[in-house]
């Protein structure tokens, strides 16, 4: 977050809260989208009040978008290495016979 | 002590579980049914962790930097899979700190097939194609089981496990299609490693302690004794292609049933196992001590680190 968009927040004493919904017990919760509110407790009504409105979900979570520690897009490929020289990780790297392909 | 609010939670839970919903964490659950959870996804946890050492053992000794590679990555998987499982464990409100406490004091079990030596390098393959195939039947029919975060971590655990048997496999087939010498240790390895893997689907359906429960709870889906046939089924034929004897004379196709008979178990061999007396499950728990003590300075450090830094912002605002 650049200093003026906090400084944007400070002015107007609301926070960014990023909100997670699962759409159906048993499944993860998924990021949904973010909104501005003056605690946690309104957050999490705002959510219900934006996000859930026609039946999305069946719980929803709200975190402070400045409690989120994030990698950078940019930084990605210094951050993460998809390790492409070992293809040995995945199944389709192992050519076993026909009939026992499935496998 | 059951209240009135329990039994109304009682009766919210029961009907989840007959409409095939999951239970998620912050859901009111029977405490024997947490209990039976943590029982399971421990001994789950532990089997992973505890099953990098007999495989872990060969690293060093593999036949070729690609079957070094190979294998490390496996072994490296099973150690995130340890991770996956104890976390989503925790979320029924145990520590991770009491559930080391119960594996290295023997009150938590692991899979009995890791108290087996590795006696050559044809078990890398044997273990691979035996113990993680059995372990895949297993965990596929967990992916539905009720409680979230277990079938979410069983998901994303098959996903990653799928090249796991595939190279175990691979190094049978070489072996197997090698010297008379390899040919051999390939046999004798499956030989060693068939029955241990056949008990990793636990006691028959008639006399296992845990199965009534958690089937009534969705949190085992199929039985013992089917997933053990449905592996059978599976790996036959693939026994047939590696052109191996079958490691059990019993085994024939039953025309009538559809699925192969096969001879009994030694239970009285897998009850010694289970407690205590394998071939190695001293050794197992005394590596796992020794590696926990042996990483404690890495904590330390973790600490001191954290601290530091905690003072150094202190400083900063005072």
């Amino acid at each position: 977050m650049s200093e003026q968009q906090a400084a944007n927040i400070n002015q107007e004493h609301l926070a960014v809260y990023e909100v997670f919904v699962r759409s159906n017990r048993g499944l993860d919760h998924k990021h949904v989208g973010s909104l501005h509110a003056e605690s946690p407790e309104h957050a999490l009504m705002y959510a219900r009040d934006c996000y859930l409105r026609r039946s999305e979900g069946v719980s929803v979570w709200v975190v402070k978008s400045t409690d989120i520690t994030a990698s950078q897009e940019e930084d990605i490929a210094n951050f993460v290495d998809p390790m492409d020289d070992k293809p040995y990780r995945h199944a389709t790297h192992y050519v076993l016979p026909d009939n026992v392909n499935n496998m | 002590m059951q209240t009135v609010d329990d039994a109304a939670a009682q009766i919210e839970f029961d009907r989840r579980i007959a409409d095939e919903q999951k239970i998620e964490p912050t859901d009111w659950m029977p405490d024997a049914y947490r209990k039976n959870l943590i029982r399971q996804m421990s001994q789950h946890a532990h089997s992973e962790v505890i099953g990098m050492q007999p495989e872990g053992n060969w690293i060093t000794r593999a036949p070729s930097l690609r079957r070094k590679a190979v294998l490390l990555s496996k072994v490296q998987d099973e150690a995130g899979h340890g991770l996956y499982l104890y976390s989503a464990t925790e979320s029924l409100g145990i520590t991770r700190s009491e559930l080391i406490e119960a594996l290295q004091t023997g009150v938590a079990k692991y899979a009995s097939i890791f108290n087996y030596p590795t006696l050559t390098w044809a078990d890398v393959g044997a273990i691979g194609w035996l113990v993680d195939g059995a372990a895949i039947v297993n965990q596929i029919s967990l992916q539905r089981t009720s409680y979230g975060p277990y079938s979410r971590a069983m998901i994303r655990i098959c996903k990653e496990e799928s090249f796991h048997q595939r190279q175990g496999y691979e190094i049978m087939y070489e072996l197997a299609h090698g010297s008379p010498e390899q040919k051999a240790m390939a046999q004798d390895a499956m030989n060693r490693n068939w029955w241990p893997a056949l008990m990793m689907f636990g006691p028959h359906d008639s006399d296992s302690a845990h199965s009534g429960k958690s089937m009534q709870w969705k949190i085992k889906r199929q039985s013992n004794d089917y997933l053990r046939q449905k592996f059978i089924d599976q790996t036959v034929p693939q026994i047939e292609v590696l052109g191996l004897e079958m490691p059990d004379p019993e085994i024939k196709w039953n025309e009538e049933l559809g699925q192969y008979d096969s001879g009994e178990i030694n239970w009285e061999e897998f009850y010694q196992v289970i407690n205590g007396s394998g071939p190695c499950n001293y050794q197992r728990l005394k590596h796992h001590k020794k590696a926990h003590q042996d990483g404690e300075w890495v904590r330390e450090a973790v600490r001191a680190y954290s601290e530091k830094q905690q003072a150094k912002k202190e400083q900063k605002s005072a």
